[in-house]
């Protein structure tokens, strides 16, 4: 097993680092104004020239890139190189309004599948492995993403896509699946399967780790998935504008490096635009160096999480982003306090009495926001006395009030009455008229 | 003593309903039941003939159940033993967690009594001569 997939870049001197960092800014704007017509015009609107973008530190003085630019010029508006350049398209399906399409030149595959390459073997994932990729193929990046990072590993891959769970199941004993990768609600959904066929993970099976993403989960329930399937469970993250997923934690499970010669990284108060200091929470902000087909500058992602220049124990210098609380667009906003699903999937991940599965209902009666938490019985909390019950319902709920600072309402309901998910689960309904 | 099951249900239309399907398919007879209301959710109680087949009958459905020792006496005049038994339960500082009554369809009315110390209760009850029944007497009932 090799421990750096590039130790000469992944361990280089953060000095050195950042000049690079500041000459591939340089010739990124350049280049984009050269060749994107959207990107001109944004810079001639704010009144910047490429010349005047000289170092690393001038990055503040480029506007911001939003998802609404992608969305505004749908399709291909943004892209900065012509179709006979492109060998790919990836297209997410936008929660809200349009999606918005990706594209990819060879060098931007090639970029990406070392960015993968580089991450599994942070994980030590490689040759001797076989990965299962439970992540959907297609449109998503997910699947075909890892797909090539992996192979890149020289890990043996099996591209099973997300569904057809006792297939999955099977395929897994048959072939020793060492490594799976999926959403984490899927992972969920295949535990229970396992289980209700008889398969338990740790004893029938040779998996080892799981890489989870495309949905934010907390440090709590990775404890619990790491426990109950005996695996080490890993954050994998990025999105698709930035290609698909691009980087996970390393073995140190303390950040996800995300690599600075490929793509540079602020976090910036989501209210006033300017940089946090160091260590201090904010929203996550990036910019590809290297992309050719559609580069971002500083383009909003809405991550909220905290940057770590800190160089990590695993040797590598490249930042790391802390594990993600949440994304802005999944913030709700209940009675003028934000919420992010994964605060209270932390709280209840933490109470062993509750099981893996939740619902955060929001209503609005009589100008009031109501919010319930609906959690799953388990056979372990389940009591016949009425007041035990009862009694567990206030437990969670004043374990929520104690860190969201609202009331909840929790509700227990029956055991796998809840949604079960294969690709990202629906944590939050919001009945509000906002 | 009697093994009663006890199960988790929402409170929406239907849930019994299909508890007694799953019965008849595996031939199991219910002799009592009662539901324990609280708000979204109740758990129903029942004292069935083959309380391990309805135990795993409802749990390979889906059902969050448990089996739980309670006692059974067979009464003569309801209110009146109810509050004989409490009082000599009392007395030993035995506290009773709940307790229902039902009557068979051959007019007899039994009384089901889950307490906090089920062997202390046992003692203290044939000491007084009160007659409890086995998982027997509610195969016969
Ligand atoms: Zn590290």
């Amino acid at each position: 097993m090799i421990e750096y997939w590039n130790p000469q870049i992944e361990r280089m001197p953060v000095e050195e680092l950042k000049e690079i960092q500041g000459e591939k800014l340089c010739n990124l704007v350049k280049y984009v104004y050269e060749h994107s017509p959207f990107y001109r015009k944004r810079f001639d609107d704010a009144g910047i020239r490429p010349e005047d973008i000289k170092s690393l530190d001038d990055v503040t003085k480029l506007p911001f890139t939003y998802k609404k630019d992608l969305r505004d010029t749908y399709p291909t508006g943004m892209f900065c190189v012509p179709n006979n350049k492109l060998v790919r398209f990836h297209v997410s399906s936008g929660t809200t309004g349009k999606p918005t399409v990706v594209g990819y030149t060879d060098n931007d595959i090639k970029a990406w599948t070392t960015s993968l390459a580089r991450a599994m073997t942070s994980i030590g994932v490689g040759r001797d492995d076989i990965m299962q990729i439970g992540y959907g193929y297609g449109l998503f990046t997910g699947g075909l993403g890892m797909h090539y990072g992996a192979e890149e590993t020289g890990c043996t891959v099996l591209p099973a896509s997300s569904g057809n769970t006792d297939r999955q199941i099977e395929l897994m004993q048959d072939l020793g699946t060492t490594v799976i990768g999926c959403t984490p609600s899927y992972f969920l959904f295949m535990i229970e399967a396992a289980k209700s066929a008889g398969v338990s993970f740790q004893d029938d099976t040779d998996l080892r780790v799981g890489v989870f993403g495309a949905e934010p989960w907390s440090e709590e329930m990775r404890k619990r998935i790491e426990e109950s399937a005996g695996i080490k469970a890993y954050d994998i993250f990025g999105t698709s504008e930035l290609s698909g997923p691009l980087f996970t934690e390393c073995r140190e499970q303390k950040g996800i490096h995300i690599w600075a010669d490929q793509f540079l990284v602020e976090v910036i108060d989501p209210d006033t635009g300017e940089p946090v200091p160091n260590g201090e929470r904010g929203e996550l902000v990036i910019t590809t160096l290297v992309k050719e087909a559609l580069p971002l500058i500083r383009y909003r992602i809405g991550d909220i999480t905290v940057l770590n220049w800190d160089e990590c124990e695993c040797g590598r210098t490249h930042p790391r982003i802390m594990r993600v609380l949440g994304r802005a667009d999944d913030m709700l906003i209940v009675r003028g306090i934000n919420v992010f699903p994964g605060q209270v999937e932390s709280v209840l991940m933490k109470i062993p009495e509750v099981g893996e599965h939740f619902m955060i209902i929001v209503d609005r009666i009589n100008e009031l926001d109501i919010m319930k938490v609906q959690i799953e019985m388990t056979d372990v909390a389940f009591s016949d006395k009425v007041n035990d019950i009862i009694n567990l319902e206030k437990k969670v709920a004043s374990a929520l009030k104690g860190v969201l600072n609202i009331a909840v309402k929790v509700e227990l309901v029956e055991h796998g009455s809840l949604p079960r998910s294969m690709g990202k689960a629906k944590k939050v309904i919001d009945n509000r008229k906002l | 003593m009697i093994k009663q099951i006890s199960l988790f249900a929402e409170n929406k239309p239907g849930r019994l309903a299909s508890v007694s399907d799953k019965f008849k398919g595996a031939g199991i007879n219910i002799r009592a039941f009662t539901i324990a209301e609280a708000g979204d959710f109740g758990i129903i109680r029942m004292v069935v003939d083959d309380p391990d087949l309805a135990h795993k009958v409802l749990h390979d459905s889906g059902f969050t159940v448990s089996e739980t020792n309670v006692l059974g006496v067979e009464m003569e005049d309801v209110p009146g033993q109810l509050g004989m038994i409490a009082e000599v339960l009392g007395e030993k500082d035995i506290n009773i967690d709940y307790a229902y009554a039902f009557v068979t369809r051959t007019e007899k009315a039994f009384l089901i009594v889950r307490v906090n110390d089920i062997r202390g209760a046992v003692k203290v009850l044939d000491d007084a001569k009160i007659k409890l029944l086995d998982m027997s007497d509610v195969q016969n009932i």
